[in-house]
C-alpha cells in the first residue's frame, strides 16, 4: 500500500486512490516508424531493480496523470512531478544521486 | 486432575459464574475466564486432536500461539471452526464442540495413524500417492480429502455483521503490556495523536502474573493508574481487543478489533477491520516461550511453563497436583515457585544447565524444590495423560536415571521475540547466540516513502526479557522518535540476576530414533525431530523447502512454537548455523482474521454498487429479466404471463420490427469533447476523420489502441465548431473516458481539449421501428421528418414538452430515433412515449432483442466480435478507417506484418444447412492436425442466434480467409462429440440496401 504526493492536488495518496499505468518518459513512435523503433515503443520495457521511473494517475481523486520516481526494492519514494514533461526535474535526479549515487535509467543520471 | 482452586485468580471474578457447554455437556466456569481456562477448571484437559496422527492433544500454551485447543464455535449463523480455546473469552451460553475426531474425543478411530506412524513420515504422501497417476485422482485424493482438514466449514450464512475503520495516528503502539504502556505515556506526552492497541481484554500483559510490585504498588493497581492517566489524554486512544494484524508498505497498518466476540448478543458489528495510516509504527508485542523437544512431549499435560503460571495465578486453575518444572532458563522457575507456593507438589526442577539458575534457582532450594541440573527428560509417561517422566543426563543418549509420577510437565526451551510486524515489511533478523533468541535488526529496517524505518520494536519483541529492561528500551525507544526531551521517570520494577539460557535443541542431546521420532516440535501438523532430519537428508536443505516438505509451521499457529526449534534442528541436521539456516517468511495476518472482518460492509446488496438507468425502477415493476452489463443491471427482455425469455425476445423482436418498440439506452456512454483541437483530437482517437463531421450530423467510429486492437465503437455527433459528443459502448464509457484524459494529459498535451462523461446525466431512449415516426409525432413538437431530420442527423428541440436532443441513428435496422433528456425527466419521458404510442401496440425491448436485430443487420458487437485481438480490417471495416489521415493510434501497428497476414480471421455470416442455431463460441475445424494430433482449427463463432425475422438460426463467426469463400460448407464438432455445418454467407441478414432505416 503505497503513498505517493499528487503533484497537481498535493495530497499524500494511498495506493486505493491510485491507478498505476507502467514505464513514464516513453517515446511515441507512429506511421513511418522503423519496426525496431515501434517494437520499442509498444512492447520494450524496463525491468530494473532499484531506480524506476512510472506513470500513476490519481484516478479516485484529481483524475491526473503524474510521474513517480521510486526504488523498485526498498518502495523508498523519491519524488513525484507533473505528467507533462519529456524527463525528471533535475531537483529530483539530484535527490536520486544523494540516495543512489552512479545511478542511471535509459537516457538518464 | 486439572481442577479450579480455592484461591487465586486475578483474571477471574468469582462473584459471576458462567455456564457453558462442550461437546454437549454442561460445565461452569467464571467471568474473565477464558474457554481453556474453564475447561481445565472441569478438568478437561483433552481438547482436541492432531491433524495428522489424530493424536490426544490438550492445552499447551496460554494465548495466540495455541496450536491444540481448536473448537468449532457457536452454532447457525454464528458457527466458527477453529477458534483458539485460549483465546476465547466466556461468556454465557457459550457453545464448544472439538473437532477433527470420528466418532467422538475420547475414542478417535483415526488415531490409528499414529501407531503407523513410523510408515507415515515426512513427505509420505508425496511419495506414496504419486504412482500409479489414474488412482490419485479417484483413489487417493478423494480418501485423502475426506480425512484431511480440522473444523467443519459453516453451512448457515453468518449472521453476524462487519465493518472497516479508516483511522489516522502518529504513533500506533501495539502491545498493552508494561513495556506498550509505557510506550504510549511518553508518546502521549508529546501531545502527538497516539494509539495504543492490546489483543488481549487485559492491560499489563505478563507483568499481571509475574509481578507482584511495581513503582511501590501493587500491578493490577500500577495498571489501571497508567490506564487511566492514558485514558485521561486527550490524544491516546486506546482500544482492547485489538490485534495489530500486519504491517504494509508505508506504514500501513491493519487492526482486528473483536467487538463481541465475547458478548455475542450485543448490538454492532462482531468485529472491525481498522486500516490505519501511521507515521510510526511501536510494536512492544513481547515474547512467546518454546517448548523443549524430548521424547512423548505432545502428551496432554505437558504445557509451557509460562502458561502454567498463567492458569495458575490467573485463572486460579491448577493443571495437576504434581508438576515436573523440565528447562533450559531460568525464567521457568517462577513456574515452580508459584506451583509449591499455591500448596502444590513440585517434584523436580529438571534443569538442562550443568550450571543451573541464578537467584531463582536459590529461592526453589530454599523453598524445598529438588533441582537437578544437568538432566533432561528422556520420555514422559502416559496414554491420554501424563503419568509420569523418565529423567537422564542431558549429555547422553536417554538412559533413564529415575522414573519420576506426575500428572503434568511444565517445560521452557526459552523465549523468543515476536518479531512478525517487524519482519512482515522488511524488517530483518539477527541470531544473538547468547540468549538463543532472532531479535530485529535495526540496521535493516523496514523502509517507509521517505527511507527512513517507521517501525520500532521494543521490550522483550526486542529482546529484553527483564521487566526492568524492557521499560527502559519502550521509553527510550519511543521519546526519540516521537521527539520528547524529558520523558517521564521510569517505574521502578524489581530486578533479578539470572543465569544464562542455554540452547538445547533435542533432549537429551545425545537422543537415537526412537527418542527423536516422538519429540514433536508441531503439535497439530504432527511434525517431530526425525522428519526435519529426514527432510534435511533428502536434500530439502533450504528452510521453506524442509517447512513445505515437513509442514512444520504450516498450521494454525503458523508456527508461533515450532519455528525457532523445527529450524535449529534443521541447522543441526545440515551442520550449519542457525542465521546460516534463517527463518520461514513471517506473513500477516500474526493470528487468523475473520473473512467477514476482511470483507467489511461489502456483501449482499452492497458488495458492489449497482448502477440504475432512471427507468430502472420501471423495468423491475415490468417484471423485466435483468442482466449485469458492467456495473448497470440492464432489461434482458420483459415475460408477458407464462412467456419464457425466448418467446419475449421473440415477441418484441417481431413487434419492434412490424411497429414500434422502446429501448432504455441511457447506459451508452456519453462523452463530451471541446474545445479548438476536439476535431484534431479525435481524428487521433478514432480510425475514421472526425474533424470532417458537419456540426448537425452524425457519424460512426471505430476507436483502436495503440496495439491497432478495436476497442470501442459509436456514433459521434458534432454539436457545433468546437463540440462533439461521442457515444461509446455501455460498459466502456469510463474506459474511453480515461483512454481520452490519458492521451490528453500524457502526449498531446498543449492541444486545447477537454472531456467531460455526461453518461449519467442524461437519459437515451431508442424510439424503433416503422411506426417510431408516428409515435413522435403524436406526442407533438419538433419536426421529425425526413426532410427536416434525415438519417445520421441529430438535432435539439421539444418532444411532447420534454426538451430532447434527437439523433436519426439506426442500431436495428429500422426507422430509429435515440432521444436524449434530462436523466431527472427520463421517466416521465418513457411514460408519455409509452402513452403515444400505445395506438401502435408499443413494446419495450430488452438487450437480447437489440443483439439479435443488430445480428440480422450484421452490425459487430464490441466483446462479441471483439476480444483484444482482434482488428477493424478482420471485420471488414475497412470504409470506417480512413486512408487520408497519417496517424491515428493504432495505424502503425496494423501495418505490423502479422496485422496484414492475409491468412488472418476475417469477418462472415454463418448458416447451418439445417437451420439450427450454432453454439455459442464453436470452433470450425478444417484439414490436417496440429502438433498436439488436434484437429487444426479456421474459424470460431462469435455472434449466434436464433433470428424470429428469418425463422432460423444466424451466426457471425471469424474465419480464415472468410470473404474469400462465400459459400462454402465448413464443419463445427459440437461438445457432444456431433457435428453441425454452416454456409460462409455475408453477415447482413436483414435489409442489406439499407431500405428501412433511411426513411
Amino acid at each position: 500500500m503505497l503513498i505517493f504526493e499528487c503533484p497537481y492536488c498535493g495530497i499524500h495518496a494511498d495506493e486505493t486512490e491510485l491507478s498505476p499505468g507502467g514505464e513514464a518518459h516513453l517515446k511515441r513512435f507512429g506511421p513511418g516508424a522503423s519496426d525496431e523503433d515501434f517494437e520499442g515503443y509498444l512492447f520494450m520495457r524496463e525491468n530494473p531493480k532499484g531506480v524506476h521511473f512510472e506513470r500513476w494517475r490519481h484516478s479516485n481523486g484529481c483524475g491526473k496523470w503524474f510521474h513517480a520516481a521510486r526504488c523498485t526494492m526498498t518502495l523508498e519514494v523519491f519524488g513525484t512531478y507533473k505528467a507533462q514533461t519529456f524527463e525528471p526535474p533535475q531537483e529530483i535526479k539530484d535527490k536520486i544521486t544523494a540516495k543512489r549515487p552512479g545511478w542511471s535509467w535509459r537516457t538518464f543520471s | 486432575m486439572s481442577t479450579r482452586l480455592s484461591s487465586g485468580g486475578r483474571l477471574i471474578d468469582t462473584s459471576k459464574p458462567i455456564s457453558f457447554t462442550f461437546n454437549g455437556k454442561s460445565l461452569k466456569g467464571y467471568e474473565g475466564d477464558t474457554l481453556a481456562s474453564a475447561l481445565l477448571a472441569n478438568d478437561q484437559m483433552l481438547m482436541g486432536r492432531s491433524f495428522k496422527y489424530h493424536r490426544p492433544r490438550g492445552v499447551v500454551s496460554s494465548g495466540a500461539e495455541e496450536p491444540n485447543a481448536l473448537v468449532n464455535l457457536g452454532k447457525g449463523g454464528k458457527f466458527e471452526p477453529n477458534q483458539r480455546a485460549t483465546t476465547t473469552e466466556l461468556f454465557e451460553g457459550l457453545q464448544a464442540t472439538s473437532q477433527n475426531h470420528w466418532p467422538s474425543l475420547e475414542f478417535d478411530i483415526g488415531a490409528i495413524n499414529s501407531k503407523l506412524s513410523r510408515f507415515l513420515p515426512a513427505g509420505f504422501y508425496y511419495k506414496m500417492f504419486i504412482h500409479p497417476r489414474p488412482l490419485w485422482k479417484h483413489v487417493y485424493e478423494p480418501f485423502i480429502r475426506q480425512s484431511a482438514g480440522l473444523g467443519q466449514a459453516p453451512s448457515a450464512k453468518d449472521s453476524s455483521t462487519y465493518e472497516h475503520f479508516y483511522a489516522f495516528y502518529d504513533i500506533a503502539i501495539i502491545g498493552g503490556g508494561l513495556a506498550g504502556l509505557q510506550a504510549a505515556r511518553v508518546a502521549g506526552a508529546s501531545g502527538k495523536r497516539v494509539l495504543l492497541m492490546e489483543q488481549t481484554a487485559h492491560w499489563g500483559g505478563r507483568a499481571q502474573i509475574d509481578e507482584e510490585m511495581v513503582d511501590g504498588v501493587p500491578v493490577d493497581k500500577f495498571v489501571d493508574d497508567t490506564v487511566a492517566h492514558l485514558q485521561s489524554l486527550p490524544n491516546v486512544t486506546l482500544r482492547t481487543r485489538m490485534m495489530g494484524a500486519g504491517i504494509y508498505d508505508h506504514g500501513y497498518l491493519l487492526g482486528y478489533e473483536r467487538l463481541s466476540d465475547h458478548v455475542p448478543d450485543a448490538a454492532g458489528p462482531r468485529h472491525r477491520l481498522w486500516r490505519i495510516r501511521v507515521g510510526h509504527i511501536i510494536t512492544a508485542t513481547g515474547a512467546i516461550e518454546r517448548p523443549l523437544s524430548f521424547a512423548e512431549n505432545d502428551k496432554p499435560g505437558v504445557v509451557l511453563a509460562s502458561a502454567l503460571r498463567d492458569y495458575l495465578i490467573g485463572y486460579g486453575v491448577s493443571l495437576g497436583d504434581r508438576t515436573v518444572v523440565v528447562t533450559n532458563n531460568d525464567d521457568a522457575y517462577l513456574t515452580a515457585i508459584a506451583v509449591k507456593n499455591a500448596g502444590l507438589d513440585v517434584p523436580a526442577i529438571i534443569d538442562a544447565r550443568q550450571g543451573g539458575a541464578g537467584e531463582l534457582g536459590e529461592k526453589a532450594r530454599a523453598l524445598g524444590i529438588r533441582v537437578e541440573t544437568g538432566k533432561g527428560i528422556a520420555r514422559v509417561l502416559g496414554g491420554k495423560r501424563v503419568t509420569g517422566v523418565q529423567i537422564c543426563a542431558q549429555v547422553g543418549e536417554g538412559a533413564p536415571l529415575e522414573e519420576i509420577p506426575c500428572d503434568c510437565v511444565a517445560m521452557s526451551g526459552g523465549w523468543s521475540p515476536v518479531v512478525h510486524l517487524w519482519s512482515h515489511c522488511g524488517g530483518k533478523l539477527y541470531w544473538d547466540a547468547e540468549n538463543v533468541m532472532f531479535r530485529p535488526d535495526v540496521q535493516n529496517y523496514p523502509i517507509g516513502y521517505d527511507g527512513n524505518t517507521f517501525v520500532a520494536v521494543v521490550g522483550a519483541a526486542n529482546g529484553h526479557l527483564a521487566l526492568d529492561a524492557a521499560i527502559k528500551d519502550a521509553c527510550d525507544q519511543t521519546a526519540s522518535l516521537a521527539g520528547v526531551s524529558n520523558p517521564p521517570e521510569l517505574p521502578s520494577v524489581a530486578s533479578r540476576q539470572d543465569a544464562l539460557i542455554e540452547a538445547v535443541w533435542m533432549m537429551p542431546a545425545g537422543a537415537g530414533i526412537k527418542l527423536r521420532s516422538k519429540a514433536w516440535l508441531d503439535f497439530q501438523n504432527d511434525v517431530k525431530v526425525s522428519d526435519l532430519q529426514l527432510a534435511a537428508q533428502e536434500g530439502f536443505e533450504s528452510v521453506e523447502h524442509a517447512k513445505r516438505y515437513t509442514t512444520l509451521g504450516m498450521a494454525t499457529d503458523q508456527g508461533k512454537l515450532s519455528n525457532i526449534n523445527g529450524l535449529a534442528t534443521l541447522a543441526g541436521a545440515l551442520n550449519a548455523d542457525i542465521p546460516a539456516v534463517g527463518t520461514t517468511t513471517f506473513r500477516p495476518p500474526y493470528t487468523p482474521i475473520s473473512m467477514g472482518a476482511i470483507a467489511g460492509h461489502s456483501r449482499d446488496e452492497v458488495f458492489q454498487p449497482i448502477r440504475q438507468t432512471p427507468m430502472h425502477k420501471w423495468h423491475e415493476a415490468k417484471g423485466a429479466y435483468m442482466e449485469p452489463v458492467g456495473y448497470w443491471r440492464r432489461p434482458y427482455c420483459y415475460p408477458r404471463g407464462g412467456e419464457t425469455h425466448a418467446q419475449a425476445v421473440e415477441r418484441e423482436i417481431n413487434q419492434t420490427r412490424s411497429s414500434l418498440g422502446l429501448l432504455d439506452a441511457s447506459t451508452l456512454g456519453k462523452l463530451v469533447v471541446k474545445g479548438p483541437d476536439a476535431g484534431k483530437f479525435l481524428d487521433m482517437l478514432y480510425t475514421n476523420m472526425m474533424s470532417t463531421l458537419k456540426p448537425g450530423k452524425c457519424r460512426y467510429g471505430l476507436m483502436c489502441s495503440e496495439n491497432g486492437f478495436l476497442m470501442d465503437d459509436g456514433v459521434v455527433a458534432r454539436i457545433d465548431e468546437d463540440t462533439f459528443l461521442c457515444h461509446t459502448t455501455s460498459g466502456g464509457a469510463d474506459r474511453i473516458h480515461a483512454h481520452m484524459e490519458e492521451w490528453l494529459q500524457t502526449e498531446w498535451w498543449d492541444w486545447k481539449v477537454y472531456v467531460v462523461n455526461l453518461t449519467e446525466q442524461l437519459a437515451q431512449v431508442a424510439v424503433v421501428g416503422p411506426n417510431a415516426r408516428r409515435a413522435l409525432e403524436k406526442l407533438g413538437g419538433m419536426d421529425v421528418s425526413k426532410e427536416a431530420l434525415a438519417f445520421m442527423e441529430w438535432k435539439d428541440g421539444t418532444l411532447g414538452g420534454f426538451d430532447a436532443r434527437v439523433y436519426r441513428i439506426s442500431f436495428s435496422g429500422e426507422l430509429s430515433y435515440e432521444i436524449a433528456v434530462l436523466a431527472g425527466q427520463g421517466l416521465a419521458f418513457w411514460n408519455a412515449l409509452l402513452e403515444a404510442g400505445e395506438e401502435f401496440g408499443v413494446t419495450p425491448y430488452g438487450t437480447e432483442a437489440l443483439h439479435v436485430m443488430r445480428a440480422e443487420k450484421g452490425f459487430i458487437m464490441i466483446g462479441d466480435e471483439t476480444d483484444g485481438t482482434v482488428i477493424p480490417q478482420d471485420l471488414g471495416l475497412q470504409w470506417a478507417i480512413s486512408k487520408k489521415k497519417e496517424d491515428f493510434l493504432g495505424k502503425r501497428a496494423q501495418e505490423r506484418s502479422h496485422m496484414v497476414d492475409p491468412d488472418r480471421w476475417r469477418l462472415v455470416g454463418l448458416e447451418t444447412t439445417d437451420g439450427s442455431v450454432l453454439p455459442d463460441g464453436a470452433y470450425a475445424v478444417g484439414e490436417g492436425k496440429n502438433a498436439n494430433g488436434q484437429k487444426n482449427t479456421i474459424g470460431r463463432v462469435t455472434s449466434t442466434y436464433y433470428s424470429p425475422t428469418l425463422k432460423r438460426g444466424i451466426a457471425m463467426g471469424l474465419v480464415q480467409n472468410g470473404p474469400e469463400r462465400m459459400g462454402e460448407v465448413i464443419v463445427f464438432p459440437k461438445t457432444d462429440g456431433t457435428e453441425v455445418t454452416a454456409k460462409i454467407v455475408d453477415q447482413v441478414f436483414y435489409d442489406k440496401e439499407g431500405d428501412k432505416q433511411d426513411v
